[in-house]
């Protein structure tokens, strides 16, 4: 039986606590008496035959037709799915993706179906490389739709390849990909790793284009999506919605398929990263002690590549069919049955380690700009209700944060790091001023389209991603990063987190209230 | 020169010391972390007993070394001690014939023999033919074989062996076991559950029998006689000797058995070849059909006399023929 999520208060037995620092760990000794750390709760089983609840999801959808009753012969049928931001790490193999679209296939193989495409509902991302897309996919389904021209990356930036389908009674245009919108069923497969995934959000962003994105991609909605995980408080949610329903009423019948996965994130011998400090065993230490001194030891490129290897060993925990809303209801309840527990009361300060990965650096670097948003965009929203840290509260994150980009996925974030930051941090004055700029630049748009860049656009929705956190919080400190790279987004160095506790202090004052944020593994606050 | 050795050992035990001193100094996670106040810590999980893992055993390079070890050194042990004469192995040619027909490894299936020493394991191993042999695990007591990590490691490499709880029936020795037999492996197992305490056997358990009707696989009775007399329960060194492997004729349970009538029957096929070896094949045939085969539990009654008609029913067998003694002069 897995156990709950568990709030420690820490006192002088507590062992020091592990903070991730990118691809490397840091042990830390917190405050006796006036911190606490949230270890989340343990991953849920798994289901025992996932194929079997895939067939099931297929044949007894929530408010929709069984999946074969939609299919007929010469139809056109769009399979579209989540790309390589989902899940993280990546899964072991077969993938989530993989085993949905084969179960989707067999039926349209039985119902005489011949015009399938299957597109990678990646919106502004960077496309999916041949390895990806097998990983993704399987093998079988690549190499039986890829060389026909029949499994590819969406391509927003193409016009012909784009249907405008209307606007949002709030001016929101909706324009997502042409093959998906004029098909006689689109069937999305997509993995709900966190509250925000799936529903509208699913085809409203991931086969958008920017003219769509960019109504709630900006600073004001995601300043009034407190926080992005809660759909009841979040715009960014409503925005999606909003546009579903013009979706819906442009005639686009989609077969939504969701599913949601435990959180057994670390293989051995990295599962101690997982555990609680003091139910380490002799082996854990162990494993701890030689990874993080070979790591020490080890050139950055090698330490990338091998945590970049790690395959997740987490599995499907539920699986739904049918009709978007209906079935993102069921979805969300089964994430919060994983994710969700309850903490009491604010804190002064909050902690966490940023880890080697977020869904912007899959097979690539962590640049400054997403170790930005790892920390205040995602892991400072992990909230319902209020946030963890008061208003006016510091976050101390530890990351290494190098000067250092990926020159092929992240072209843009290059210049937006050089030529905005170093004008100015302020997400409004940023939107305003540069935005359409890099928006509508060709080279970006050509490296998007061509190579395996990420849209121009792309490094200002970033920015924007933490803009609540900086409206929030009174002072943003990073442990043991680049001073130069810190100081260039506009948060504070320390070089050890008593130095961080330090400089936090004219902030929050002598005697500050800590949490420290044990994760990942993924959780979700409902702080109280 | 004792001078000298207290001073070697008393180096010894201060860089001890020291080493103990400096770990200690550098706290977690060098050391084992400290529990905060009013938490609760789980137990630790088990490794051994039950809970061992043997998944490793069964991957190909453990196999491999296996069938080097079961080769070559364990054949070379058995040869010397128990010097086997393997009878009956014809008996599994019908079954043998179905993997040379489709072309495939053979069909599982569960190999029952009485038990008496600790030679009998090895001694199987070494005798079970060949098609099954490279795809075999052993039933072994989870309470003997798997108390510790190194007891566990040696049995599950050399012999293949699988934990199994003897006190009480155990769901995941069970759900092991089958899922094993349903991936095609083979199975040995001393229904008996253990070694005889006085040299004749025990009463069959139902195991071997629930798990064939489970998983429909045959169960191949097999008589082991002479291994008491080498290593027989209480013997520390083993008395090198003869013994006698006979093979049955595979059983398949009907549709009117349970595990528990199943069981009587394999127990009974045993003792029949138990008949077999310490006379002839007719003559154990004609008191088979009487039911006057001797039972493999010996006569009810108890004390010396049992211990007397033991040495009866040994000198008969494998064991009567002993090895002469290899005596140096005076």
């Amino acid at each position: 039986m897995p156990r709950p999520g568990f709030v420690l208060d820490v006192d002088r037995s507590t062992p020091p606590t592990l903070f991730w620092h990118g691809e490397g760990f840091r042990l830390e000794k917190l405050p006796a008496g006036r911190s606490r750390v949230i270890y989340p709760p343990e991953p849920l089983a798994a289901i025992k035959d996932i194929d079997a609840a895939i067939r099931h999801a297929l044949l007894h959808p929530i408010d929709s037709d069984p999946l074969p009753a939609l299919l007929f012969p010469g139809m056109k049928l769009t399979i579209a799915f989540d790309d390589i931001s989902l899940p993280l790490p990546p899964m072991r193999r077969p993938d989530v993706r993989q085993r949905v679209i084969e179960a989707v296939l067999e039926l349209a193989a039985d119902a005489g179906v011949d015009d399938v495409h299957l597109i990678a509902a990646l919106a502004l991302h960077r496309r999916m490389t041949e390895a990806e897309l097998r990983h993704a996919v399987g093998d079988r389904v690549y190499d039986a739709f890829a060389p026909r021209g029949m499994l590819y990356n969406h391509d927003a930036e193409d016009p012909d390849a784009m249907a405008y389908l209307g606007a949002t009674p709030h001016g929101e245009e909706v324009e997502i990909s042409k093959r998906a919108a004029e098909s006689d069923l689109l069937v999305y497969v997509n993995i709900n790793l966190v509250a925000m995934d799936g529903g509208w959000k699913s085809t409203a962003t991931g086969l958008a284009s920017y003219r769509s994105l960019r109504h709630h991609h900006n600073v004001h909605t995601m300043q009034h999506s407190k926080s992005f995980m809660d759909q009841e408080r979040s715009a960014l949610h409503s925005s999606n919605w909003r546009m579903g329903k013009v979706i819906r009423d442009a005639g686009v019948k989609i077969f939504q398929i969701e599913s949601t996965l435990n959180t057994d994130t670390f293989p051995s011998p990295f599962d101690f990263l997982s555990k609680r400090e003091w139910e380490w065993s002799a082996r854990d230490r162990a494993s701890f002690i030689a990874t993080a001194g070979s790591l020490k030891r080890t050139p950055p490129r090698i330490a990338r590549k091998i945590f970049h290897g790690i395959r997740a060993p987490h599995q499907m925990t539920s699986v739904q069919a049918g009709e978007v809303e209906a079935v993102h209801r069921l979805t969300t309840a089964n994430v919060y049955r994983q994710q969700l527990m309850t903490v009491e009361g604010q804190t002064d300060i909050l902690t966490f380690g940023i880890p080697f990965i977020c869904p912007y650096n899959v097979n690539s670097v962590m640049n400054p700009i997403l170790v930005m948003v790892t920390g205040l965009g995602y892991f400072f929203n992990l909230y319902r209700g209020k946030p963890l840290v008061r208003e006016g509260g510091v976050v101390i994150m530890t990351h290494p944060t190098p000067w250092e980009f990926h020159p092929v996925h992240h072209p843009s974030y290059i210049d937006f790091f050089e030529q905005v930051l170093s004008e100015t941090t302020d997400p409004s004055v940023i939107e305003e001023t540069w935005e359409k700029q890099f928006a509508e630049d060709e080279w970006y748009r050509h490296l998007y389209r061509t190579s395996y860049a990420y849209h121009g656009v792309h490094p200002f929705y970033m920015w924007y991603w933490g803009a609540h956190a900086m409206q929030h919080l009174g002072r943003i400190i990073i442990v043991g990063g680049d001073p130069k790279a810190v100081r260039r987004l506009g948060f504070v160095p320390a070089s050890s987190l008593d130095d961080a506790f330090e400089l936090a202090t004219d902030v929050v004052g002598r005697h500050p209230t800590i949490t420290h944020l044990h994760t990942p593994p993924l959780v979700l606050t409902d702080v109280t | 020169m004792s001078e000298r050795v207290d001073r070697a050992v008393h180096a010894v035990r201060g860089g001890g010391d020291r080493v103990r001193t400096a770990v200690a100094r550098r706290g977690f996670p060098w050391r084992a972390p400290t529990a905060p106040r009013g938490v609760e810590v789980p137990p630790k999980k088990k490794h051994t007993g039950v809970d061992f893992e043997t998944d490793w055993a069964r991957k190909p390079a453990a196999r491999a070394a296996r069938s080097f070890i079961v080769a070559g050194p364990l054949k070379g042990m058995v040869k010397a001690v128990a010097d086997p004469e393997i009878v009956g192995v014809d008996r599994l040619a019908d079954l043998r014939d179905v993997a040379e027909d489709t072309d495939g490894p053979p069909p599982p299936v569960i190999f029952a023999a009485n038990h008496a020493s600790h030679v009998d394991a090895p001694l199987m191993l070494t005798s079970i033919p060949r098609p099954w042999r490279s795809r075999l695990v052993v039933g072994a007591g989870a309470d003997y074989f798997f108390t510790t990590r190194l007891t566990g490691t040696v049995s599950a490499l050399a012999l293949g062996a699988i934990p199994i709880d003897r006190t009480r029936v155990n769901r995941r020795s069970a759900d092991l076991l089958s899922s094993l037999i349903d991936e095609g492996w083979s199975l040995l197992i001393f229904p008996e559950g253990g070694r005889s305490p006085d040299g004749w056997g025990q009463p069959f358990r139902g195991g071997a029998a629930f798990l064939s009707i489970r998983c429909g696989v045959p169960v191949v009775p097999v008589h082991l006689d002479g291994t008491g007399a080498i290593l027989g329960r209480g013997a520390k060194w083993p008395k090198p000797g003869r013994s006698k492997v006979t093979f049955g004729a595979p059983l398949l349970p009907t549709g009117d058995d349970d595990a528990r009538r199943f069981g009587e029957r394999i127990e009974r096929a045993v003792a029949e070849l138990g008949d077999e070896a310490i006379s002839d094949w007719w003559s154990a045939r004609q008191r088979a059909a009487a039911g006057t085969t001797p039972s493999l539990t010996g006569p009810g009654y108890h004390g010396w006399r049992r211990a007397w008609a033991l040495t009866e029913q040994r000198a008969r067998g494998k064991a009567g023929q002993r090895r002469r003694q290899q005596r140096t002069w005076p």
